[in-house]
Order: structure tokens, then sequence, then C-alpha cells
């Protein structure tokens, strides 16, 4: 069965949208105002960080808001409670590292999730190898999860993973952690355009796509984008109001790209 | 014989490959040419010579008639201090050098907490031709500033790492990161027994090196194998190292933590950096900060096998605190003059501690390094007078 993420964003992408998933570390100051205001600037669905002490695959900015909202108190459970209130309106994805899946346990984690109406869950430190147990939980609970590819991947082992995504293939842009980048990485082109050959599945860049203009581009070949640091920074420098102007910035520089697309 | 994992990479329910895809392919990677080359009787033979040319092995025992008697056990040190470098990490730093180059890898990243494994990978890198970084937690520079300088000269570019805690589990996130985004031509130094399959088997196999010599030491001198055999436990390289020569038989292993890093002894099973094993955290699964008087120690996780020789009482973790460790580490040093690393006298303080209970046995402990990077710290503790 197809879950809530995969049928929103495939039927969205379907109807020619290009699609944009801005991600928001939980428990920053202004998170869940954050949400709201991507969601209502045009984001397609949400990617909210559960923050780690040990985030290997962040780069300064996110691991500074990891930082930050650890120390303001922050837990897997507190954000997924603040969660539920939130009728943001367009599905929600978690991403967290697999030990917060892993100390709750994954029926347990699992089952959070599909209370708190979190549609979907991505877990970088996951490998196709070691995702069975949890992903498996995730589906007996109707939560999808969207696993990742990278540059490194061949294109075997990206058919593979393909196979077990659900709600979006995400395609890691860059050799490297996330953060802004002054110009888009060939390797996002490059690989997007083998997902978009391996799969059916939403295609979204993410990892160094890091304003409008790399959006942009990236959405030339790839289903859309996901943003982070440079959502993440403008919340802790800004707050949440510069987070719903700069989804609607984004928003526009996408929808021209496929608009000149079709025109 | 310890176990070699199944292709899961797992020793019993821990171990693993918790990494980021980016990351997968070059463990496997990793995987297929560690085999490769361990098979390879050129590899063997090349990394043999260079541990008899370059590092100095065999590492000799000594016994320690002092200490021994006055306690009424007989206690035989591994004297992996005499490695050149100073520990058993050259045992380590070589196989993976050697095959970083057979891998046409140019350049080699690694972690550092300890004062033992950043000089022996510089050394390595300087030998054999190649490009070296090493992250150090910010927060153990001040003591591991002997360290430093060495490494400098050698060649290598030293990075602190300002994350987190900025202790040695952040030196280790450094380390992936820098390895997530250089993974092409870089090739990443574990130190010890612990991240994603293969680096906890392929460390094992490098370090097995002081339980094979040890085991025919032991034989030539005791006739047998000791009752006891001993090492620290930070991750966990020298004593896997050690243990390797005498799981088949019926000696008791004893891999001795630090208090405030007990990862066995206080943890729970976890994943981080790479590894599923027990891993000191929090409630919500968050990592926590390990504290020891030995930065090498700092580490809030433990070696997968461990976690398994452990869960099948195969071997024990207890822990020392640290004042235990400053009285071994001066009770060596007066009554056998040897200056033991702080790493190494956790094993000593449960020695000294446990001895009433061991009367009349065999023990033999892994020095597994020499204790001059502590110097300056220790002065710090004892005063210029160092305790007398």
């Amino acid at each position: 069965m197809t879950g809530a993420l995969e049928s929103h964003l495939r039927a969205r992408r379907d109807a020619g949208r290009a699609l944009l998933v801005p991600y928001v570390t939980g428990g920053l100051a202004g998170w869940t105002d954050a949400i709201r205001a991507a969601a209502a600037h045009g984001a397609d669905a949400i990617e909210v960080g559960i923050p780690f002490s040990d985030p290997v695959m962040d780069g300064p900015v996110i691991q500074a808001a990891s930082e930050r909202a650890l120390a303001a108190g922050a837990t897997p459970v507190s954000i997924l409670d603040e969660l539920r209130g939130i009728d943001a309106g367009v599905p929600v994805a978690v991403m967290c590292y697999y030990n917060t899946v892993h100390s709750m346990g994954h029926e347990r984690f699992a089952a959070r999730l599909a209370s708190s109406g979190v549609s979907a869950a991505i877990v970088p430190d996951l490998s196709l190898e070691e995702v069975a147990p949890w992903a498996s939980a995730a589906d007996d609970a109707g939560v999808e999860t969207v696993m990742l590819v990278a540059p490194t991947s061949p294109d075997e082992r990206l058919a593979r993973i393909a196979a077990r995504s659900k709600g979006f293939l995400y395609t890691v842009g860059l050799l490297g952690v996330t953060g802004e980048r002054d110009e888009l990485a060939s390797t996002a082109v490059a690989l997007a355009s083998r997902a978009k050959r391996a799969t059916d599945l939403p295609v979204l860049v993410g990892v160094g796509v890091s304003n409008a203009a790399q959006a942009a581009e990236a959405v030339g070949v790839a289903d859309g984008v996901v943003q982070g640091a440079s959502v993440v920074r403008r919340l802790m420098e800004q707050g949440p109001d510069a987070v719903g102007e700069y989804v609607a910035e984004v928003r526009a520089a996408i929808d021209a790209v496929v608009h000149r697309a079709r025109g | 014989m310890l176990t070699a994992p199944g292709a899961d990479g797992r020793f019993g329910e821990f171990g693993g490959r918790f990494v980021p895809e980016t990351l997968v392919p070059a463990c496997l990677e990793l995987e297929r040419a560690f085999d490769d080359a361990w098979s390879d009787a050129l590899f063997r033979s090349e990394l043999s010579d260079l541990l008899a040319q370059f590092a100095g092995r065999p590492s000799i025992l000594t016994e320690c008639h002092n200490l021994g008697s006055k306690r009424g056990i007989r206690l035989i040190l591994k004297r992996e201090d005499l490695n050149h470098t100073g520990s058993h990490k050259i045992n380590n730093v070589l196989g993976q050098a050697l095959l970083a180059r057979r891998m046409g890898k140019r350049r080699m990243v690694a972690e550092t907490g300890a004062g033992q494994h950043e000089v022996a990978p510089a050394t390595a890198a300087a030998l054999l031709g190649l490009e070296w970084r090493v992250y150090i937690g910010e927060l153990e520079l001040p003591r591991q500033a002997l360290n430093v300088l060495p490494m400098r000269l050698l060649g290598a570019e030293v990075v602190p790492a300002t994350s987190g805690s900025r202790t040695l589990k952040d030196a280790v996130n450094e380390a992936m990161r820098d390895w997530v985004a250089t993974v092409e031509h870089t090739y990443y130094a574990i130190g010890s027994v612990m991240g994603p399959h293969p680096y906890p088997l392929m460390v094992r196999q490098f370090q097995s090196v002081i339980g094979d010599e040890a085991k025919a030491q032991c034989s030539a001198l005791l006739g047998r194998d000791p009752d006891v055999v001993v090492a620290c436990v930070g991750g966990g390289s020298n004593a896997i190292g050690i243990f390797s020569g005498f799981v088949d038989g019926s000696a008791r292993l004893v891999g001795v933590e630090p208090a405030g890093g007990a990862a066995v002894g206080r943890g729970v099973p976890g994943v981080v950096h790479g590894m599923r094993s027990y891993l000191m955290q929090d409630e919500h699964g968050q990592v926590q900060e390990a504290h020891s008087i030995s930065a090498g120690l700092d580490y809030p996780g433990v070696g997968p096998e461990h976690s398994h020789l452990a869960a099948t009482g195969r071997a024990e973790y207890p822990s020392v605190t640290d004042d235990e460790v400053i009285s071994a580490f001066q009770l060596m040093a007066r009554t056998e003059g040897i200056i033991p690393a702080l790493e190494c006298a956790h094993a000593l303080a449960w020695i000294v501690r446990e001895a009433p209970a061991m009367q009349g046995r065999t023990v033999l402990m892994n020095l597994s390094g020499r204790g001059d990077k502590d110097v300056a710290q220790m002065m710090d503790v004892l005063g210029e007078t160092g305790g007398s």
C-alpha cells in the first residue's frame, strides 16, 4: 500500500509540480511556527530533524542547531508530542539517527511516529543491509521508510535501495555532510539522473542544495529538493517568518523552471 | 581463535555496519581489499618485515619481581611500550597504511583522543609516503601537547575537533565527516577495534600479533598459559590483541575500563560510529561523554567484539577509578622502573586491587604503551616532586 507521503508527493509531481521539502530541526526556538510558515508558503512536505548528540552526516549549521535544541531540553518524545498538535496541512517525515530509534525500540518508535501523525522516517545511518528490522516495524505501523542513495552507490545497488524506499528516494547530492555550498555539486545532477532512470518514486535531491538558484538547477533533473542548512540557519538567525519568506522564494524559483519546461 | 563475523559483520548481536550510504560502498571495498591482502602471503610478509625492522617486534616479556612477590602473584608484562612510537598502535597502523597504499589511496585520515594512536600513524604515513590528517578532540589538546609536535614533525596535519563535547568521540565524528567528503581517495584508519565492519575484525587481526607472540612466549617461560590475562579497554584494541592468543584456553580474560568510561560496565547496547555495541547513553539515546584521567580511554563506547565477549561471559570488564590509576602509575614507576601509559595503569590498578584474591596465580598484563606522553599531565596531578 502506498503511504500518505508517497501518495501526496506522487500526485503533486504527476500534476507537474516541483517538490519542495524544507528541513527543520525539532526543538529549536520557533520550530513549530517554522513548520507552519513553510507549509503556508509552498512546502510539499516537511522534514523534522530529531537532534542527536553525534550527527555524523551533518555539517556545522545543523550540528549547532542540534546542540542548541538539546541544550533547550528537546527529546525525541517531546518533539513527537509537539508534532501531534501541529496540523501543517502537508505530510511530515522525521529524520533521526538510528540510535534514537534503537534506544526506544523499533515497534515503540514506529507506533510513536504513527500516533504523532508522522508519515515517514529518514534514518541516514541505516543502510540497506541494516534496515530490515526497522523497516518491517515501520511498515507494520504504516510509517514509510525513506532510503538514501549517494554518489558512491553503484547503479545495481541504487536500484535495490530504490526498491526498498517508500515516500520518496532521497539522493545525497554530494560527497560530504549537510551544509550550504557556493554551487550545486555536479554529483547532484548526475545522481538524480541515475535515480530517475532506476525508479518511478519521486526523486529528491538533498545535502548541498543551498539556495533558490541551486534548487531550480536541481529540479531540472530531479522531482524536487530537500533544503536543510539554508532553512535552519534562517530559523536560528532570523526566526520562523524568515523561513516562510525563504520557502516562498524557493517555491517561485522551482515553479519557474517547471513552467519554462512546459512552456 | 576468536570467531570471524559473518557477512553482516556481527559478533553475536554486536557489530554491523551502521554508516551513511555514502560510506557503504567504501566499507565493502575495504572488506574485499582486506580479505584479499590478509590471505596474500606477500602482504603478510611485507607487514611482518615492517613489524620486525621498523616497529621492533617481537616485543619482550618482563617479569615484575618486585611488584609480584610483594602481592603474592607472578606478574608478567607484555612490553608493547617498547615498540617504535611507544605503543601497540603501530601494529594496526602499519597494517592499515600498507593496505591503503595497496588500495591506491593517497590520503589517510584518523581520529585520536589518546596519546597512543597519533604518533604511530603519522610515522607510518611518513614511511609509506601518504598524506595524513588526524583529528583530535580540542579538549584533549593541552594534555596531548607532547604528541602534537612530533606528529607535525612527521608531516601530519593535526586538526582540533571543535564540535560536540570536543573529545575522542567528536574526533571520530569529524574523521567520519571528512571521510564522507573524501571517500574516493581517502582511507580512514580507525585506531581501535571499533567502527563499521570490517574495521573491528581487521584491527583485531592486525593486533593479534600481540597475542600470538605472548602465547608462544608464555609457553616458553611458563610451559603453559598464564592464569589471568589483563588489559585496559577504551575501544579495546590492545585487549583484543592479547586476548586473541588465549581465548581458546582457560585463562581468565579481564578488560579494565575507566570508571568514567565504562561502556560495558555501565552502558546498554546502542549504535554509534557504525557499530552496535555497549554504549554510555541517556534514556533518550543521546551518547554521554566519558570522563577518564587517560585521554585514550575517554570513549563512551567499546569495540563490538568486547561486547560479545562480555555478553557470552568469556571475558569480564571491571572498572577502576582515576585515583586507583594514579597510584598504580606511581607504583610501577617506583618499583619496576617502568613508566606506564595512563591507559595501562588501569590494568595494573585492577591487578593491585584484586591481587589478594589471586594468590599464587600468574598474571599477564599487556603494557600497551609507555607513559612519557603522560608525564606533563601527571606533574599537574602529583606536583613537581612526582608525589614523593
